[in-house]
């Protein structure tokens, strides 16, 4: 934009309000354009345009307005705001600004690409298909991952989502072919402590050398805290679909991304929606979630586990529950598993992938796969159920048959879905172990299996 | 028509403008890259704009241009098999033109100028037309496609009618002066003029037994489906889309996920309709603005739908009309209502929601077209109730407008219950009025039927309350065999594998078949027990087995006579 280099300095700043100012008697200025404010002490901060008339424009504060009074310097961009990409971000920690946290030189870009990512045509996108293995049983063997879907994690506070999210960035990987992958992981307002296991962690495990970290800090401010996923996710864009790559996303925590779209919401003083938060927030986590996907004709997808905490472990909360309207599944967190111990506490009865089914059996996983799950599901549920029974009525009067279920519901979850932190299934493996458990059922209790599989892969 | 004004303000999808003097609704472009935007709000010289495009870096002082005429939908050969986004854009034609993200400012007329269709004229030069009256067709596919003579036209007398190959904008008539092309415009938001509304008597078969025999819509009636998440919205709106007995679909995502955008776009074109024998996708128009489009362009999309859909009936066809969802609808108007910072009625949603809804509800009918031919739209909405809580405004609101409602349940969900319909707090209000055509073309006894079957799930359900106190066993055998009975209605008759080949499409005289067999084995089993037999030995005679599977069975009516034969042959075994 050639208008850029002419661009003046205005000092006629009239309103400074939370992380808004008001700038009088402009030249004509675009919506969403850049901005650079200079501090009467030399110091610059970073803005958007968030409205813009002839009279007045209002600049939302990237890094908050602490510090800025009415002789501050207004200049305008000319540009909206851009995201500099090039294959060279692998391996790199970034801050949630996009500006390098590791020490290491700033990104030489490729390119630089619109951070709000336009809409994919829904003519031009490819259904998800095949499977993403993550190494952990519940997911893949029961809520198994597809490239180009995005299944988030119902999560609670206390409960250990930030370690899942960091096996899940470690051990993912796309089966078969000569694929690259990679893994883009967006932390947002994560405290300063989470942010020294994130870096041990990647460096620990070498799994930083195929990830683009971005880390957002708690006391990072807010409007930075909205612009973060967004450059987060236009680096996965430019991964996936110019150079080809199987791009993983992994965002953690959104509930602090609605927090801070609650908190400017309510410093422009816009007419709030449910509990306080905006009446756009449907459409908002849309324009993060919706960037997953393939698209027709291109080698690459990206594929999306965001992670939220549930308030108060209310689902129904507008947090999970837009979210869950949005994204296709969703894993759920147990606090119950928890306190008893089991790792990763995936509740399998309330997860769900919709997506499952393209993305498994023969040719891509296992022929036997679906039905093993099935079965696993039911079986696990009858044995629930019983737990209920058995609190009333005592172990003793159960049948036999419904005794086997009751054991099967503490093996289930002994052996499928606790697992160590650092253990890689592979989903032979987790199939395997399924039907070692299996084994103990009666064969005349696994009726959602063909027999042509029990006798295939039954050990006796 | 057309003024210029100047760009004031810019704030998200509203912006203001001086100087265009438009009227309400008028549709304007906006900025150097012309952005197609619509007049919501006028204050003195102000104009306030929704732009259906995203208005990043648009400015002050750019130019605006009022193309004086409201929203309209293009309307004519062509429609079939298309792809559009809200406001009516073909999206293949957008990628074609910009690759595989919907960038801004591009346009692409709703229906192909180039392409030439072959009209057969039904009238003659001479003869006296009116608005509304078909004056030939057009074969699309094997659909035909009648040309009318817009509505405003006066009476007159046709001249110049060209039949041969034409494109929609071409002359193929004229009437007192006026030329008539194949392609009509209509705005979005006015519903399409009828002669004459009918009450709705005649049933939209579906195919799905809950929803035909518990829970039956008119044609020409409004339904709503509500359910949180997960519940099987999708699943069951397609499943309608695909078998139900509607000439001319029209499927709205309105809000909706991309990928289930794709899966409608894959699957359709691959669905063989049974009675043509073609692909259900040549009598479809689909409409995809998924949640991350604009937002004022899904606000629109349900009406550019609606629109299609009349134009349909008015040639005298039955159309179904899927909206998915209108709880996104209605969050849009709320986002833009925002915007423009009106006064939020409940949940921070418009004050005028509910006439809105009523509004495009109400366009919902079985009507006698302006042609004197008779046609239906039938609305089947999708409302995603936040939380699955059925008293947000949304939800309450449909429900006092539609008079079907299929509650989808998250507990039935769980326990893989499918369709997740619950029985207990669905309605019907079409009932009695579709009872004589179920009399007439189903079997006498339907309604009765029904009604049994109703009375013992209710049974069930109080029954149920009792078992979880004091457990089964402490029930005397009649009651245990009504559970028994229930359970069959639940997993034989109301549980439907919208995947299985044969399961998926239950027709009519199936579902009277399959429901008569359950109240025989009822009334069997109730002779039994007041000879003597005990409710065990008749909840496990084998022909149970055998009725469960016989759905699925490649020749299930067969399959059904012979489990009425042993049925006969094993309660009289158990007499003796």
């Amino acid at each position: 934009m050639a208008k850029a280099a002419v661009s003046k300095e205005y000092k006629t700043v009239s309103q400074i309000a939370g992380p808004l100012v008001f700038v009088k008697k402009t030249e004509p200025v675009g919506y969403q354009e850049m901005v650079t404010v200079r501090l009467s002490d030399g110091s610059i901060k970073r803005g958007q345009v968030l409205d813009t008339s002839d009279e007045v424009v209002v600049i939302q504060i990237f890094e908050g307005t602490t510090g800025i009074d009415r002789q501050a310097s207004v200049r305008f961009l000319g540009d909206t705001m851009k995201m500099p990409v090039s294959r060279e971000m692998l391996g790199r920690v970034l801050t949630g600004a996009g500006e390098p946290l590791d020490g290491g030189a700033r990104i030489v870009p490729e390119k630089e690409l619109d951070i709000v990512g336009a809409a994919i045509n829904p003519w031009a996108r490819d259904s998800p298909a095949d499977f993403i293995q993550t190494g952990i049983s519940t997911i893949d063997g029961m809520n198994t991952l597809v490239r180009g879907q995005k299944l988030p994690i119902f999560s609670g506070s206390g409960l250990p989502h930030n370690e899942i999210a960091l096996q899940i960035a470690r051990q993912a990987k796309v089966l078969g072919e000569n694929e690259e992958f990679a893994v883009v992981f967006i932390a947002l307002g994560i405290t300063n402590e989470e942010k020294q296991m994130f870096m041990k962690e990647f460096e620990r495990t070498g799994a930083l050398k195929n990830a683009v970290v971005f880390l957002n800090l708690a006391d990072d401010p807010a409007v930075e805290r909205i612009v973060t996923p967004r450059l987060g996710l236009t680096t996965a864009e430019y991964m996936a679909f110019e150079l080809g790559m199987q791009v993983l996303v992994i965002m953690t925590d959104i509930t602090n991304y609605c927090e801070a779209l609650r908190q400017v919401g309510a410093a422009r003083e816009e007419v709030p929606g449910r509990r306080g938060y905006p009446g756009y927030m449907y459409t908002d986590l849309a324009q993060l979630y919706e960037r997953a996907g393939r698209i027709k004709g291109k080698k690459g997808s990206i594929t999306q586990i965001p992670i939220l905490s549930m308030p108060s472990d209310d689902i129904t909360h507008p947090i999970p529950d837009l979210s869950g309207y949005i994204t296709e599944g969703q894993i759920v967190l147990s606090r119950e598993l928890h306190r008893n111990g089991i790792y990763p506490p995936v509740n399998v009865s309330s997860s769900l992938s919709r997506l499952m089914n393209s993305g498994v059996g023969k040719g891509k996983t296992r022929e036997d796969h679906k039905a093993v799950s099935d079965q696993l599901y039911a079986s696990y549920a009858e044995g629930k159920d019983l737990r209920g029974l058995v609190a009333i009525v005592g172990k003793d009067s159960l049948s036999a048959k419904d005794r086997k279920f009751l054991d099967f519901a503490d093996l289930f979850e002994d052996r499928v879905v606790r697992q160590g932190i650092d253990e890689d299934r592979s989903i032979e493996r987790t199939l395997e172990i399924s039907w070692e458990i299996l084994k103990e059922l009666d064969i005349d209790q696994l009726t959602r299996i063909d027999r042509k599989y029990i006798e295939k892969y039954l050990q006796k | 028509m057309s003024t210029k004004g100047v760009i004031y303000r810019v704030a998200g999808p509203v912006v203001t403008a001086t100087g265009i003097s438009p009227r309400m609704y008028d549709v304007v472009h906006v900025g150097k890259e012309g952005l197609m935007g619509e007049v919501i709000k006028i204050v003195g010289d102000y104009s306030i704009i929704q732009v259906y495009e995203d208005t990043s870096g648009v400015k002050p002082g750019e130019p605006v241009t009022n193309t004086g005429l409201p929203l309209v939908a293009e309307l004519g050969p062509g429609l079939l098999t298309s792809v559009y986004d809200g406001i009516q854009r073909p999206l293949p034609v957008l990628r074609d033109k910009m690759g595989d993200y919907i960038f801004r400012g591009v346009s692409a007329p709703g229906l192909d100028r180039e392409k030439k269709w072959d009209f057969k004229p039904t009238v003659k030069n001479g003869d006296e037309v009116e608005a509304g009256q078909a004056i030939g067709t057009v074969k699309e596919g094997s659909m035909v496609h009648k040309i009318m003579i817009p509505p405003g036209f006066k009476k007159g007398k046709i001249k110049n009618i060209s039949a041969g190959m034409h494109t929609v904008e071409d002359a193929i008539a004229e009437v007192d002066g006026q030329e008539v092309s194949m392609m009509q415009k209509w705005p979005v938001r006015e519903a399409r003029p009828v002669k004459e509304k009918f009450q709705p008597d005649i049933p939209l078969i579906t195919g799905q037994r809950v929803l035909d025999t518990m829970f039956p819509l008119a044609k020409g009636g409004a339904s709503a489906i509500p359910g949180a998440f997960g519940t099987g919205k999708t699943v069951t709106q397609q499943s309608l889309a695909k078998y139900s007995n509607a000439e001319i679909v029209v499927y709205i995502g309105c809000g909706e996920r991309g990928n289930e955008m794709t899966e409608v776009l894959t699957e359709f074109p691959e669905l063989v309709d049974p009675t043509t024998g073609e692909s259900l996708m040549n009598r479809t128009v689909l409409i995809a603005n998924t949640s991350n489009m604009p937002v004022a362009a899904r606000e629109a999309s349900v009406y550019t739908g609606i629109t299609i859909a009349e134009y349909f009936r008015d040639m005298g066809y039955d159309v179904s009309l899927m909206a998915d969802s209108t709880s996104r609808w209605a969050e849009a108007m709320r986002e833009i209502s925002s915007r423009l910072e009106e006064m939020p009625g409940e949940e921070g949603f418009p004050a005028y929601l509910a006439g809105r809804l009523s509004e495009f509800y109400e366009r919902a009918c079985r009507a006698k077209a302006l042609s004197g031919e008779v046609g239906s739209v039938s609305v089947i909405g999708a409302v995603s109730p936040p939380g699955g809580d059925l008293s947000e405004p949304v939800t309450q609101n449909t429900l006092r407008i539609v008079r079907v409602f299929w509650a989808l349940d998250t507990k039935l969900r769980e326990r893989r219950h499918f369709p997740a319909i619950n029985w207990l707090t669905s309605y019907s209000m079409y009932d009695k009025q579709l009872s004589d055509w179920y009399k007439k073309n189903v079997a006498e006894d339907f309604p009765m039927l029904k009604a049994w079957a109703m009375q013992v799930l209710q049974k069930e359900s109080e029954l149920q309350e009792i078992v979880q106190m004091v457990g089964s066993d402490s029930l005397p055998d009649e009651q245990k065999l009504v559970l028994e009975v229930a359970k069959m209605i639940r997993e034989i008759f109301l549980q439907q594998n919208a995947y299985h080949p044969i399961d998926a499409y239950c027709p009519a005289n199936r579902q009277y078949v399959m429901l008569s067999l359950i109240k025989k084995y009822s009334d069997l089993a109730a002779n039994a027990l007041a000879g003597g037999v005990q409710v065990d030995k008749i909840a496990y005679l084998p022909v149970r087995q055998r009725f469960n599977q016989a759905k699925y069975e490649e020749n299930v009516d067969a399959e059904l006579e012979a489990v009425s034969k042993d049925m006969d042959a094993q309660f009289a075994g158990l007499g003796a």
